[in-house]
Parts: structure tokens; C-alpha cells; sequence
């Protein structure tokens, strides 16, 4: 995404379409700049224009950005107000999780229909490994391109398609497809692709790792590949510097893990002024932790740790974790136990953004509850579950605790940030609401 | 300050004031134990503005005077001193500490920024230190670890005449013992709420020691302080606000429709077997009918575990309920008698543990009730 723009644009025929994907079963789709996308499909007359969704308060980020509107310079993760005055006649438009979250839904459908071996990497992006499917659907390359047929025709969105032998060639190849392509790198050409690229292009090598890399003299994945292995680690460490290594020469042995699923889920809200106010705090963290039982009931799970994040005016930033007793997916846990770590920490500076996370996932099906002493019958999960379904029904505002009426925290503030998945190696530990710049 | 005393004398006495001390006090002198040598008596304390600890050991004198040094550190050498005679002397900002041939020089902080402690409250009467130990090992096993509820975390004791009640729950299952003591006001009627962990500590090293345990409680609820003194040991502890500490005895369900006995050390080897098959939390699930016990855990596509164990059941209709395993063995290993008795009202009610004799004849003074864990299908 971002980094495919720096790369070369010109569509190389040893990697275009007619490529030889021998021993090529990895498939990358990353749809193309998504949740821009689903707007665009239900809004067709903004198509072909620059449109930004993002948050539009004073503080919102970009979350995604149209490629006209990339033309401007306009980035996602950047600030919004950064984004208008790039490109101020672009249409912005503040995010609709639940929208993106339906269209990821029909999208992971239509990939399952090709192989069950579907990782989700995020909302809009998964890893496939098609090599079962070589009798049913074709060559690697076929099902690439009927996956992105079907995705266009079907659900009216591009994507672009990278096909390689590993998992993280084959993500640097549908970042080089893009967008609305598709890239096969042959088993036979790796080296040749990956070896020009920045060493920044190498999954676990962030703005830190490349400064380092490039202290001790490698710019590029060929400098690291051919680079003794002493000068790698004295860059990055021992550990770092073996799986790079091995990466620079594309070996990558980890197979498309459809069990693979989110190991957080997370929810946070930037203020438009810093507050210094704790019962604002404490509203804000009601309505997170709503939000992330929320999800956590849509998505069949119950979580073990509670954690805050909570970023002060100077951006120092404090993470405060505690596991609980039982496993949960109610808010009201989550929002006391979120309550009890902020009121521990009780900063004494104001307060720029405010994060719930829960961690220790499992699945919730078959799961056990376990009821307190002396609860109702019908507690406090039945009452959100019925909330559930009126929220499905009569939107997102329908049921809400009393202290969140008149305005809701979240509702006055209007950048719901997104949280940037991260690059690295955990780049598929997603954050709940990361659904990933689109 | 310069003192001659037996090793094990010293090391017990600086272990019990040690043993409470932060590893990162909110000011360094907290991390110490001072030690003071009066009239061939040496007074160790131990505070750290929530819990004080005091100990006194007799020891041989060749000059009065106090040090003050880490706490920590002291307790491991005392600890793993050979078993001779110690000669300890303060010289300058040092202790020097000789056993045999083992010489320790420590440094020393400064004695007079080192707080007050508090003293010991009105005393409210005396219970022997054997049971109230075995009582509160029953009872703080089910207080909460989670700060979310700082209620949970406490031990509530209820002094109430001739009875001592102990009391403890995390919201997910309950213990109360009652034992008797001796209070100085036959009418007495207070209570209070003690952080379980310093209760289990205060405990498990005053309890071996026998004899009469001393319980001090400030006499307006709002002092929050509550002391203990057996032998040369002392220690106060503050108290947490148990103002709304719910009606919790309420929770007992006041009749039964089924009852069980089950020998409690063949149940607990068959929950712990069992439950190797699960996550900490995954429940194990209890089968009773008039043919015995099934105990069972895991699902259909993970792996599972059953076993059947003798017990007798005294109900209509067979019973199954699914309990947090280790809530389940909690309540077996307080027990204390051969048998385990349940009782039961209905699956998804709470259920009574109670401890009976070989024969199955109920042991009052202890009840561990516990809520079953509800299985979404």
C-alpha cells in the first residue's frame, strides 16, 4: 500500500500474468484503497474522485485515501487536517466500520469459496494458499484472476492480487500490483524481485531497523542477503538478523494459517482538546469498552486481559494490563476493570487519547460462563446481547449506558482513530479496529 | 550497637519482619528492618505504612543501639547462616555480621528517617493461633487476587460474642468458618476486613508457633487498623473499607433438593486428572446419579477426559453441574475431613461444599459454596 507507491510503476511482463506461477501457491489479495472503496460503491457519482474517509474532528487521521486523492500527497495515517490542505477540494468522509466490516465479510466469503486456507491479515487483506485447488479452479495465476473477477463483478470493489511462492513475497507482490493488478512473482525470479527493493520492504524492518541497516551500509535487500551475518545483527540483534536473512533470500516457511485469528481486540478515541476531567474519562472508557464486547460478541470470542492505553498531552504513553479472574465478553467487566487500572494510574496530566484493549482470545462457543454468586438469572450479558440485536435493528444508538446519552462521549468526539496494524512480524495480531489503512 | 544471638532466634525474627516489605518502597528507608538492642533484647520491625511487623529476640549485649539495613538482604543471609552463634555490630554507616568463619559488612541507612510505627489497638481478645491459622487458610482461598474490587480482596472477620466468623469471597465462590474465641467484652460485636494475603501470612507463621493469638481491633470502625501478638511477635495491618461488604451469608440457599458424598481425596484426584485435558478455566463437569460420580472435561473436538468414582447420592433426579476446576479443588482441599458433602438445589444454583466425617456425618463450622459455571450450547 503506502510503500508500493515508492516502488517501480512500470508493469514488468517476467511478472505479469502469463509469468510461470510453478510452485507459486500463495496468494496475497489486498483490496484496493477499501473502506474508500465501499463508499465509492454506494455513492458511484464520487467515483474517480479524490476522497478521503478519516476522522473529521480537529485531530482525525486518514484512514484511507482514494488514488486521485493520493496523487495529492494524501496518505492514510496522516492527519486529516494535513490531508484538506493537500487536496482541499477532496470529498472527506468519516469512517463506517460497520459498512467496511459487512464488505469484509462478502469478500472473505467469495476467497473460501477457492480454498478453506484463508488467513485474514485484516479487514481487507488475506493470505491464500491455493495449491488444493489446482483440480477445482486452475493454476495459482487462474484463481488470482477469477478471485479478482468475481470480487469486481460480484461486490463492485478492486483489489489487486499478489502470487508467489511464500507469504511475504507474495505481499510485496500484490503492493507492486497495485492497483487493480495482479503480480506473480516466479519461483525462479524471487531474488531478482526482492533483491533491488529497500530493505525497508522486508516484513519486521520498520523506520528503526532500516536506519540501522542502513548505518552499517545496507539500503537494499540484495546488501543484506550478501551481507555477512555478524554486520546484520551487529544492525539489529542476533534474532532479528537470522529471520531477515533468511527473508532477504525468500525463504519465509510459514504456511497460511486459517486459524490465525485476532489476538486483540481494541478500541481507542483521540479528543479534539485534551482532557483533564476523569468522569470524562471514565464515559469514554464506558463507551469503549462497550464497543469492544461489542466485538468481541459479534466475533465469538471472550477475552482474558483488560488493558488501557492512555496518552497524555506530551504523548508519553502508559499501558496498564490486568487478567481476570474468567474470561469475558461483557462491557461492564471490561468497562470495571478498565475504570479500576485508569483510577491506579490516575496521570496527573491531561489526556490525548484514551485506548481499551482485551487480549486472551478464545473461541466463546461451548464456552463456559461463569456466573458471580447471587446474579440474575439473566445478568449483565444477556442485557448487552439484547442490546446486540436492537443496535442490529435500530442502529448503533439505540441502547446505550445512561451516562453515554445527551451526546455520548464518543459521538462529541468525532476522530474515532484507527489503530495502524502494526508492520512487523505481529502484523497479524490485528488490533480490533485496525482495519488497516484501505 | 554490638549483640550476640542464636542464628535460628534471628533468623525467624528477621523473616517475619522482612517478609512483608516492598521490593520498590515508595521510600528507601521502607525496604529496611530496623534493628534496636535494648536491656539484652533486640526489637526488630518491619513497616511499610500498610502492614507493621515487630519481633523480639533475647540476645547477649555488649553495647545498646540500633541500625537500620535491607530487609531483603538480611533475611537471606540470616537465612543461610550455618547454625552458630552470630555476633552482629554496628561500626559506622555499617552492620558487620559474623557466623563462624562468614563475615557480611552491610551498609546502613539512616535510623531516624525511619517512621514510627504504629502501636498495637485496644486488644478485643484472644483465640488459640492453631485453629484461627487452619481457619484462615479455609477461608482466604476464596478471596479475590483482582484490585477491579478491593472489597473481594479481604478476609471479613465477624466478632460476635463467643464466635469468631471468617469470611471470603471472589464473587465466584464463598468460605465461612466459625470458630470460637475468647473476647474481653463477653457482649463484643464488630467486625472487620483484612487483606487476605497479609491475613494468610500473619497466619502461617504465627499458627505453628501454638498457644494464644492476640487480635487487637482499634474500637471505632473508622481507626481501620487491626493487630495480632503471639509470643514476641506483633503485627498491624490496616484495614480495607468493608462499609458495604454485601450480605454475603444471604447467598446460602436456605434448603437443599439433592445431596452427595464423595470421598474428598479420591475427588480431588479425579479433578485434578480430569482437568489436564482443559484450560484453567474450562469447566469439569460432576455427574451424579444413584449409580455414583462421572466427573468429565473438554469438548467434542479438543480432548477430553471422563472418570467415575464412588459417591452416594440422595436425590429425586440426577444431577450435573460444571465448576471452575480449580474453584472445585480449592473448596476440597479446606474441607479437612474425609468426606465431602454437596448440596444441591438445582443445576444452575450455587452448590454447597461442607466437610462430614468418614461416615458422612456433616463437621459444622465450615461451608464453601460455589457457582457453577453455566455451559452456552
Amino acid at each position: 500500500m503506502g510503500r508500493s507507491q515508492a516502488m517501480a510503476r512500470e508493469r514488468d511482463d517476467r511478472f505479469g500474468p502469463a509469468a510461470d506461477d510453478t510452485g507459486c501457491p500463495i496468494l496475497h489479495v489486498d483490496m484496493d484503497a477499501f473502506f474508500v472503496s465501499v463508499e465509492v460503491r454506494r455513492r458511484p457519482e464520487l467515483r474517480g474522485l479524490p476522497v478521503v474517509v478519516g476522522g473529521i474532528g480537529r485531530r482525525g487521521v486518514v484512514s484511507s485515501a482514494s488514488y486521485p486523492a493520493r496523487e495529492f500527497g494524501v496518505r492514510s495515517a496522516m492527519p486529516t487536517a494535513r490531508a484538506r490542505a493537500l487536496c482541499p477540494q477532496a470529498v472527506f468522509l468519516p469512517p463506517d466500520p460497520p459498512a467496511y466490516a459487512a464488505a469484509s465479510r462478502t469478500v472473505m466469503r467469495i476467497l473460501q469459496d477457492a480454498t478453506p486456507l484463508v488467513e485474514p491479515l485484516s479487514l481487507d487483506e488475506a493470505f491464500l494458499d491455493v495449491a488444493g485447488a489446482a483440480r477445482l479452479l486452475g493454476r495459482p495465476v487462474q484463481v488470482a484472476a477469477l478471485l479478482r473477477h468475481r470480487i469486481a463483478t460480484e461486490l463492485g470493489l478492486p483489489c489487486s492480487v499478489g502470487v508467489a511462492p511464500t507469504k511475504f513475497v507474495a505481499k510485496l507482490g500484490s503492493a507492486r500490483a497495485k492497483p487493480d493488478g495482479l503480480l506473480v512473482v516466479p519461483a525462479g525470479l524471487v531474488r531478482e524481485f526482492l533483491q533491488p527493493l529497500p530493505v525497508a520492504a522486508l516484513w519486521g524492518v520498520g523506520e528503526r531497523s532500516a536506519e540501522a541497516l542502513r548505518r552499517v551500509g545496507l539500503r537494499t535487500v540484495g546488501d543484506l542477503a550478501h551481507a555477512p551475518i555478524g554486520q546484520v545483527r551487529s544492525a539489529v540483534g542476533s534474532a532479528a538478523a537470522e529471520h531477515l536473512h533468511e527473508l532477504a533470500w525468500g525463504r519465509d516457511p510459514r504456511p497460511v494459517d486459517p486459524e490465525l485469528v485476532e489476538k486483540s481486540v481494541s478500541a481507542e478515541v483521540t479528543y479534539d482538546t485534551d482532557i483533564a476531567d476523569p468522569l470524562a474519562v471514565r464515559r469514554t472508557l464506558l463507551a469503549l469498552a462497550g464497543r469492544t464486547a461489542g466485538r468481541l460478541r459479534a466475533s465469538g470470542q471472550v477475552g482474558r486481559t483488560v488493558a488501557i492505553k492512555i496518552r497524555l498531552a506530551d504523548f508519553r504513553t502508559v499501558n496498564r494490563s490486568r487478567t481476570l479472574p474468567n474470561p469475558t465478553d461483557v462491557a461492564r467487566e471490561i468497562f470495571a476493570t478498565a475504570w479500576s487500572l485508569f483510577r491506579a494510574l490516575a496521570p496527573a496530566d491531561p489526556i490525548r487519547l484514551v485506548g481499551v484493549r482485551v487480549e486472551g482470545l478464545g473461541p466463546a462457543d461451548g464456552a463456559a460462563q461463569q456466573p458471580a454468586l447471587g446474579a440474575p438469572a439473566h445478568g449483565w450479558r444477556d442485557a448487552e446481547t439484547a442490546a446486540d440485536a436492537a443496535a442490529a435493528r435500530f442502529g448503533p444508538a439505540a441502547v446505550r449506558p445512561a451516562s453515554l446519552l445527551a451526546g455520548g462521549a464518543l459521538t462529541r468526539q468525532s476522530s474515532v482513530a484507527r489503530g495502524a496494524r502494526t508492520r512487523g512480524e505481529d502484523s497479524v495480531s490485528q488490533g480490533g479496529d485496525s482495519g488497516g489503512p484501505g | 550497637m554490638k549483640f550476640r544471638v542464636e542464628r535460628d532466634a534471628l533468623a525467624d525474627g528477621v523473616a517475619w519482619t522482612a517478609k512483608g516489605l516492598p521490593a520498590r518502597p515508595s521510600v528507601p528507608v521502607l525496604a529496611g528492618v530496623l534493628l534496636r538492642v535494648t536491656d539484652n533484647v533486640l526489637h526488630l520491625s518491619g513497616f511499610d505504612y500498610q502492614v507493621s511487623s515487630e519481633a523480639e529476640v533475647p540476645v547477649h549485649a555488649d553495647a545498646d543501639g540500633a541500625a537500620l539495613v535491607s530487609g531483603r538482604l538480611l533475611a537471606e543471609i540470616t537465612k543461610a547462616l550455618p547454625g552458630k552463634p552470630v555476633e552482629v555490630a554496628a561500626i559506622d554507616a555499617h552492620l558487620e555480621l559474623t557466623c563462624g568463619s562468614a563475615r557480611f559488612t552491610l551498609p546502613t541507612m539512616p535510623v531516624e528517617d525511619y517512621p514510627t510505627l504504629p502501636a498495637l489497638p485496644e486488644r478485643a481478645g484472644t483465640v488459640d493461633a492453631t485453629k484461627f491459622a487452619a481457619a484462615v487458610a479455609q477461608v482466604a482461598l476464596a478471596a479475590g487476587r483482582d484490585e477491579t474490587l478491593p472489597m473481594m480482596t479481604g478476609v471479613r472477620l465477624e466478632l460476635n460474642g463467643p464466635s469468631l466468623a471468617l469470611l471470603a469471597t471472589d464473587r465466584y465462590r464463598l468460605a465461612v468458618r466459625e470458630i470460637e474465641w475468647q473476647p474481653d467484652q463477653p457482649e463484643v460485636s464488630a467486625n472487620a476486613l483484612v487483606p487476605a494475603r497479609t491475613l494468610a501470612d500473619t497466619a502461617k507463621t504465627l499458627g505453628p508457633l501454638g498457644g494464644e493469638l492476640v487480635i487487637a481491633l482499634a474500637a471505632g470502625a473508622a481507626e481501620g487498623m487491626i493487630g495480632f501478638a503471639a509470643g514476641d511477635r506483633r503485627t498491624t495491618s490496616r484495614l480495607l473499607d468493608g462499609a458495604n461488604y454485601p450480605a454475603v451469608r444471604n447467598l446460602f440457599p436456605a434448603s437443599h433438593t439433592a445431596q452427595a458424598r464423595v470421598p474428598v481425596a479420591a475427588l480431588t484426584e479425579v479433578v485434578r486428572r480430569v482437568s489436564l485435558v482443559g484450560e484453567r478455566t474450562t469447566p469439569v463437569r460432576l455427574a451424579f446419579s444413584g449409580d455414583g460420580l462421572v466427573v468429565e472435561a473438554g469438548g467434542t473436538e479438543e480432548a477430553r477426559a471422563s472418570e467415575a468414582t464412588e459417591a452416594s447420592f440422595d436425590g429425586e433426579e440426577p444431577m450435573t453441574l460444571a465448576f471452575n476446576p480449580q474453584y472445585l479443588l480449592d473448596g476440597l482441599s479446606a474441607l479437612s475431613e474425609p468426606t465431602a458433602v454437596f448440596s444441591f438445589v438445582e443445576p444452575g444454583k450455587p452448590a454447597v461444599l461442607a466437610p462430614a466425617t468418614e461416615e458422612g456425618e456433616i463437621v459444622p463450622g465450615y461451608r464453601y459454596l460455589i457457582q457453577p459455571i453455566r455451559v452456552v450450547r
